[in-house]
């Protein structure tokens, strides 16, 4: 199987450890994995802020880049649901046909990397030790796009030494949603203040997701705040084992 | 309270402010917060416990969403239909092209009737039409008898949520405003208390009126039965007491049949109010003459107000699929920090945001910036009883927003600094050679914050971000570079 990772924009510039422990994970899984370095941007941040015209290429080069994979698997679940619920809508509107075709053979084999550990490998217990009070905020759209369900918490459940607390008022929005967390910096901020309340509240000592750009919202509160929880992703928690 | 005092309103003429500067008002009025905070969360609390009864909730949001998709097709049909089956029973028919035609059409029959004064259903097809104000122009007093609509019209307020429109105000500040407004000397902050004062006010009215104005819930193109869905009976006053009743309806209000009903009977009330059974329910059929029973004379009108228009818009259409039932509301995590007034609309929350811009038309400030007043959390779709993507609406409206800028606002439009920047960054990611220098200067990583014309210049107008959130710092080397480093090493 041709696995390919998709790291994003996002996480290849700001977030390089949560690319290096995605890659670890898969390898120690027997999963040969590749990066396709013509690879740049989902085209996310544009078509959701109303530049649709301009996300067009950018899908066209993600089909492009990732067509000859049988799996594309990456380490969020918000790019994950541009190309699985978007990327169609974008064909229609570039009138392409043959793009439509490309992306309806695609999308079935993008993955978020919770879905593809747990639904495509069929593993939970990765052998992971991380000995911390760990609770997990679920991710707009991992929750309700990709519809992830218990993935991941089944993968930190199996993950030794952790000690899962539950986050109060889980499923709702941490108040990042891309340029809104700019256009919108008073009420993405209210937001953002009830999130980080209910992470406090938990008493944990870090706070993970399967989305770097929720992460980033909300440990930038918290560091403004200096609560001394950090911020984690969910690949690096699989990727620590007592070795590392 | 603040904000909420003539607020201007994007069916009004006259230009209104964008989300983003009203939701900074209503932000910093902390009552509001708390009072729209507990209200939210205890309705969205029991409308997930009366939900999660219904072993078959799933099939009926669909069955929903498919009976509204096939009435909008067939719009034009039913509408003959309803018209001929209202006529057949003895009500009188109107067409109203706007929200000032169907204003001149009720002031009319209340003028024939020598009417002062009429009774009002809560409606909010009233409110976008802003009939009140109209016939208060023409010297007609319109009475709204819905408590919470009673409210506000004595607060000289307007609705902030569809179905509670004084959802923004809590009991204490609900009697004073009674004291004051109704001259009462004493009058506890009890629910039982606050509704009798109420009550007595009303009682007068309703007997006295010669005139009811209702909007309707759902009227039934087959039999021209018009159906009113309501909590407190004082619709049903409004409806049989007067000897004339009219109806304003939107035309996307109706369904084909009466059978229709045993889908949205079971998810309205849910959905709303979180009951099982709906209270009042009062469904009327023209008038009854022999019996003696209800008005005399009955009159629907069918308001367009740019309802045609949003019906051909193949993915904005979904919106006129909406039955009122406000779940979307009390689910949105950015309508219960702002509240209603924010969106500067009678249809406020993640509904209004979507049917708002395009009722009013793309290219006006105020209604342009609702859809962009949400985080795409999608807890609203998950809500929505006849299953309208709110989110995928939301996407398509911003791209109509994006699209009408660049094309009709000439060099202003193409030099705002939002479009420039997000021309650099679409040609920056079109280009993998572009995209590693623009990492190397830094450039990508601040993506989310790419508003500020200039990407790589951070502060000034990002004050937005690091107001209340630190950056992080960026890594000494992009994941691509570790991988290259990598497989070099490895000598592949
Ligand atoms: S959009 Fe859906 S959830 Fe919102 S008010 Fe309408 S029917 Fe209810």
């Amino acid at each position: 199987m041709r696995v390919a990772l998709f790291i994003t924009c996002f996480n290849d510039t700001l977030f390089p450890e949560t690319g290096r422990a995605t890659v670890r994970v898969l390898e120690r899984l027997g999963v040969e994995v590749d990066f396709p370095v013509e690879q740049t941007c989902c085209g996310q941040m544009h078509f959701n802020t109303g530049y649709q015209r301009e996300a067009i290429p950018l899908v066209r080069r993600f089909v492009e880049v990732f067509e000859p994979y049988d799996a594309v698997v990456a380490p969020s679940g918000s790019c994950v649901g541009m190309v699985r619920e978007l990327y169609g809508r974008a064909a229609e509107l570039a009138g392409d046909a043959e793009l439509a075709r490309g992306v309806e053979a695609l999308v079935p084999r993008v993955f978020e990397l919770s879905e593809f550990l747990v639904n495509g490998l069929g593993v939970t217990d990765i052998g992971a030790y991380y000995p911390h009070r760990v609770t997990y905020h679920p991710t707009c759209h991992s929750l309700r796009m990709l519809r992830v369900g218990e993935a991941p918490l089944k993968l930190l459940r199996a993950v030794r030494g952790l000690d899962l607390v539950e986050l109060p008022q889980a499923e709702e929005c941490c108040g990042f949603g891309g340029t809104f967390a700019v256009k919108n910096a008073e009420t993405s901020t209210a937001m953002l203040s009830d999130k980080l309340h209910h992470v406090k509240e938990t008493g944990a000592e870090a706070v993970a997701a399967g989305d770097n750009s929720c992460l980033l919202h909300i440990g930038g509160g918290l560091q403004r705040g200096q609560d001394g929880i950090d911020t984690v992703h969910l690949a690096e928690i699989l990727d620590a084992t007592e070795r590392r | 309270m603040t904000s909420a005092k003539h607020a201007p309103d994007a069916f009004s003429k006259g230009k209104t402010p964008t989300f983003e500067v009203s939701a900074r008002e209503s932000l910093a009025d902390h009552q509001l917060r708390r009072n729209l905070g507990k209200a939210t969360k205890t309705i969205r609390g029991k409308r997930a416990e009366a939900v999660g009864e219904m072993p078959d909730w799933e099939e009926l949001r669909e069955a929903g969403r498919a009976l509204k998709e096939r009435t909008m097709r067939h719009l034009d049909h039913y509408l003959v239909e309803l018209e001929e089956s209202v006529k057949r029973a003895g009500g009188h028919v109107h067409w109203a092209r706007d929200g000032e035609e169907a204003n001149r059409i009720i002031a009319e029959i209340a003028r024939s009737h020598e009417a002062r004064e009429v009774v009002k259903v809560k409606s909010i097809a009233t409110d976008e039409t802003r009939l009140n104000e109209h016939l208060e122009s023409e010297g007609i007093e319109a009475v709204e008898t819905d408590l919470a609509e009673l409210i506000i019209q004595l607060a000289g307020e307007t609705s902030s949520h569809i179905l509670v429109p004084a959802i923004h105000k809590n009991r204490a500040e609900i009697r004073t405003l009674f004291m004051r407004e109704l001259g009462l000397d004493d009058l506890s902050d009890e629910p039982e208390a606050l509704t009798e004062a109420a009550r007595l006010y009303l009682r007068k009215k309703f007997l006295g009126a010669k005139v009811g104005v209702s909007g309707a819930n759902f009227a039934v193109a087959e039999t021209g039965t018009v159906c009113v869905v309501e909590s407190e009976g004082n619709g049903r006053m409004c409806t049989t007491l007067p000897p004339v009743l009219v109806t304003l309806m939107g035309i996307e209000k109706l369904i084909p049949e009466w059978r229709d009903f045993e889908v949205f009977m079971q998810t309205l009330p849910r959905s709303s109010t979180a009951e099982r059974m709906n209270p009042y329910t009062s469904f009327w059929t023209g008038v009854s003459p022999e019996s003696g029973d209800g008005p005399e004379e009955f009159h629907l009108v069918l308001l367009d107000n740019g309802r045609t228009d949003v019906l051909a818009d193949e993915i904005g259409r979904q919106s006129l699929n909406c039955i009122r039932c406000s779940a979307c509301l009390n689910v949105c995590p950015v309508y219960e920090r702002t509240g209603g007034h924010a969106y500067n609309s009678v249809y406020p929350g993640p509904i209004g945001a979507i049917l708002t811009p395009q009722l009013v038309g793309i290219g006006k400030p105020g209604p342009d910036s609702l859809p962009y007043a949400s985080s795409l959390c999608g807890a609203c779709y998950d809500v929505c009883p006849v299953k309208i993507n709110i989110p995928e609406v939301l996407i398509h409206l911003r791209g109509k927003v994006v699209r009408n800028h660049q094309d009709n606002d000439g060099l202003k439009g193409k030099l705002d600094p939002e479009n420039v920047a997000m021309q650099v960054m679409a040609k920056t990611f079109s280009d993998r050679r572009l995209y590693e220098a623009a990492q190397r200067l830094a450039l990508i990583g601040q993506w989310p914050l790419a508003r500020s014309g200039t990407i790589h210049r951070l502060p000034g107008k990002l004050s937005g971000w690091t107001a209340t959130r630190d950056l992080k710092a960026l890594p000494k080397e992009t994941f691509r570079q570790w991988w290259k480093t990598r497989k070099n090493r490895s000598g592949s």
